[in-house]
């Protein structure tokens, strides 16, 4: 790839991924637009469904082929991913682009040893001899602090305990130097210790290397302190994006507000009740059409639900959010007064929660 | 026999388990110490929060209590009475008091039956109520936990989301109005918008039908937003018993320190405390390290931590660590065995 290339990393535009289902087609990722720069990590966040997983490998090009419908564009240092053959791909894939998931199991094999899963990759990009790439995968397991390395290199996949395992997927990730790295979900399945490790590890690495990375999670703490940017995806659109600070301390989207206030925090005392978010997120086949998070939203009015809410930009450049009645502005005070005042909204969630909390 | 200790256990529990040791066969001459004379008590009407790292010996010790299957060794009694003592029906005849939910609701419901079905079986294998009654408690308790009973009931569970499917294993749970619920991680699966809707859900459940509750999480803000108690474990032991208001302020053993310290804040402004929190790896429970099993990963580790095994003893109000060099309340007396005495406050 052209060292040279200005701007940025990563530019998504208008992406949408739909799947072709039985039961209609799936709205996964509709109309996303992104951009990342070298040295930048951006944090992406939502709930379950909310298209993450489907937005990562839509920009790496690791779809499933059959009853995928595409549009928009993903440019990976000016090169348009769609238009690349299943061999340029390849290619790609290593010393450009590298995904770490949630499961380690699901990208290692378990039957083959560590050393050759990481020799493999070395020695197909970057022409090394075997005992070069051997040394070269020494290093990684060092660089990601895998004890005892030289005796990993010989163990299998199931010898390691699940912290090991994704420090290794990490070292193959990242055994070809790619440019950008996107982890998705790389800690859900460890636990607290080891995914304080594990993130350390990451930003290490991405610093280091000064990458660009994607930070995929369903923890607003997972991102606050280790990304330069978030956003926040609902029902397979971006609904609000921002500055990492900006984001915490002028968020404008009511469902950021909601999934913050929904978590129990430590410095709270005990038995503090929760302002959970009623319902669920939106069937993807059939979303409502105007805004999506209206018929969970403590601040919806009927405008909510006759026009969606295009992206708009706030006051701090690189902040945009989707919505009619904004946190903290007059209109979106006013609206949550007045369900207030009536104690539920016009499709009816209940606001008394609020009152009390 | 090497324990934790008891100074912790109060007078006039419920549920009291003690020396608990549960150990598992792993290939000729090698055992698997699950949980290792771990000592606990829960009070009629509290939350007992159990936290601790995967593998710790959390939901081995549920099950234990559980007696499904029974510990090694160590006794667990409701109200007086020591199950493990029971045997055939004097032991069945207490299953109804105690019930355990699970982690992935899904799977743990019959994928095949009727939700109505599924939490009215309860009913049916202990002979309770004819066919009306049955179903106008299975109707009660569903509504309850906020399904809408005529909705739900003929439907089977994979037409529910994760969070519905829980809210009906809550259901089933509470269908032989049970006097103690042990919930193993009831919401590690979910989503944070649906684990609050769950957690205001086991809070009002708990004062609608009086019950005493067990809950186990490895998230420690999760498990100090339910409960009134919170034990700390590490590899099969229990470290730190405490309110969880002074616990989590003022932690005395060093591994819940790090465990505290390890949590990610939602607050970019927030300071990030000693990052990483804790180094190394988990021993294998096959081969404990002996004294302290905390000792291969705790900073401030001394000779005596290999050749002593802590016991627990009182550093502040309800507040009992099992360290040597506890954070607070000073360095342990020499020979722990001797009991130390605090002055009640
Ligand atoms: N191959 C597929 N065919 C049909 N639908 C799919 C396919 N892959 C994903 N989906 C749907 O796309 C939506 C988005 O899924 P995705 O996995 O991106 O969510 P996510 O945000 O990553 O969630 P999680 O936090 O659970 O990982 C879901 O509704 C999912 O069911
Ligand atoms: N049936 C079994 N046979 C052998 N070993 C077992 C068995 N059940 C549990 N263990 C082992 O006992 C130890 C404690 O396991 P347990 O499931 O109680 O941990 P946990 O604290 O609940 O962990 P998690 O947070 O992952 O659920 C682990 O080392 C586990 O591998
Ligand atoms: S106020 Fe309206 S537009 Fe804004 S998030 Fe709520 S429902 Fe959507
Ligand atoms: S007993 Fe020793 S090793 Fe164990 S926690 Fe205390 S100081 Fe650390
Ligand atoms: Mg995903
Ligand atoms: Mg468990």
């Amino acid at each position: 790839m052209d060292d040279a290339h200005e701007g940025p990393v990563l530019e998504v535009t208008d992406l949408e991924t739909n799947f072709k289902t039985p039961a209609g087609l799936v709205r996964a990722v509709d109309g996303v637009s992104l951009s990342l720069e070298r040295g930048k990590t951006i944090g992406i966040v939502g709930e379950s469904g909310s298209g993450k997983s489907v937005l990562s490998r839509s920009i790496m090009g690791l779809l499933p082929s059959g009853n995928v419908v595409r549009k928009g564009s993903v440019r990976y240092q000016g090169q348009e991913i769609g238009e690349l053959t299943p061999n340029q791909l390849r290619d790609f894939w290593g010393p450009e682009m590298a995904m770490i998931f949630q499961d380690p199991m699901t990208s290692l094999n378990p039957v083959m040893k560590i050393g050759n899963q990481i020799t493999e990759s070395i020695r197909y990009h970057l022409d090394q001899s075997k005992s070069e790439s051997r040394e070269t995968a020494l290093a990684l397991l060092q660089s990601v602090r895998i004890p005892e390395p030289t005796k990993r290199l010989n163990e299998y996949p199931h010898q390691l305990s699940g912290g090991m395992r994704q420090r290794v997927c990490i070292a193959v990730a990242l055994a070809c130097g790619p440019r950008l790295l996107i982890a998705d979900e790389p800690t859900t399945a460890l636990d607290v210790t080891v995914q304080s490790q594990i993130l350390d590890l990451l930003q290490g690495q991405q610093e280091a290397r000064f990458m660009a990375m994607i930070l995929v999670t369903h923890d607003l703490g997972v991102v606050a302190g280790r990304t330069d940017e978030i956003a926040v995806m609902y029902a397979g659109q971006i609904v609000e994006r921002a500055p990492t600070k900006v984001l915490f301390s002028k968020m404008k989207m009511p469902y950021t507000e909601a999934l913050l206030k929904s978590i129990p925090k430590i410095e709270n005392p005990s038995h503090t009740r929760l302002l959970a978010i009623s319902g669920r997120p939106p069937s993807l086949v059939s979303p409502p059409s105007g805004c999506r998070f209206e018929p969970r939203c403590l601040y919806a009015q009927d405008r909510c639900r006759e026009e969606m809410p295009p992206l708009m930009l706030a006051e701090t450049p690189g902040h945009e959010y989707r919505c009619w009645f904004p946190v903290g502005t007059p209109e979106g005070k006013a609206a949550l007064e007045k369900n207030l005042r009536e104690k539920e909204t016009p499709v009816g969630v209940d606001t008394s929660a609020l009152v009390n909390g | 026999m090497a324990g934790s200790g008891k100074a912790h256990l109060r007078d006039g529990s419920l549920l009291r388990v003690e020396d608990l040791v549960v150990e598992f066969p792993a290939g000729p001459g090698r055992k698997v110490h699950a949980v290792s004379g771990i000592s606990l008590d829960v009070v009629e009407g509290e939350t007992l929060g159990l936290v601790g790292e995967s593998g710790c010996g959390k939901s081995t010790t549920g099950k234990a209590i559980m007696q499904m299957p029974r510990p090694t060794s160590g006794t667990v009694a409701f109200e007086g009475e020591a199950l493990t003592s029971l045997k055939g029906e004097a032991l069945r005849q207490t299953r109804p008091t105690m019930q355990m939910i699970f982690q992935d609701p899904i799977s743990s419901l019959n994928p095949r039956r009727k939700v109505g079905d599924i939490i009215g079986e309860p009913l049916r294998v202990w002979g309770r109520g004819d066919a009306d009654e049955r179903e106008k408690k299975v109707r009660e308790v569903l509504e309850a936990v906020g399904i809408d009973p005529d909705a739900a009931m003929p439907r089977r569970p994979h037409q529910f989301s994760g969070g519905q499917c829980q809210r009906i294993s809550i259901a089933r749970a509470l269908m032989l109005d049970p006097r103690v619920i042990i919930c193993d991680e009831p919401v590690s699966a979910l989503d944070v918008s649906v684990q609050a809707q769950i957690l205001n859900l086991l809070e009002d459940m708990k004062a609608r039908y009086g019950l005493t509750l067990i809950f186990i999480a490895h998230d420690l803000a999760v498990v100090k937003n339910v409960s009134d108690r919170v034990a700390v474990m590490y590899l099969g032991k229990v470290c730190e018993v405490g309110p969880p208001d002074t616990l989590y302020e003022e932690p005395a053993h060093h591994y819940t320190a790090a465990l505290l310290s390890a949590i990610p804040v939602p607050d970019p402004e927030a300071e990030r405390l000693d990052a990483g929190g804790i180094g190394g790896e988990l021993p294998s429970p096959l081969d404990p390290p002996s004294g302290c099993r905390f000792r291969t990963r705790c900073p401030e580790a001394q000779e005596r931590c290999a050749a002593e095994e802590p016991l627990m003893r009182e550093v502040g109000v309800n507040h009992f660590v099992a360290c040597h060099f506890p954070r607070i309340g000073g360095t342990a007396p020499p020979d722990a065995s001797v009991p130390v005495t605090v002055s009640q406050h």
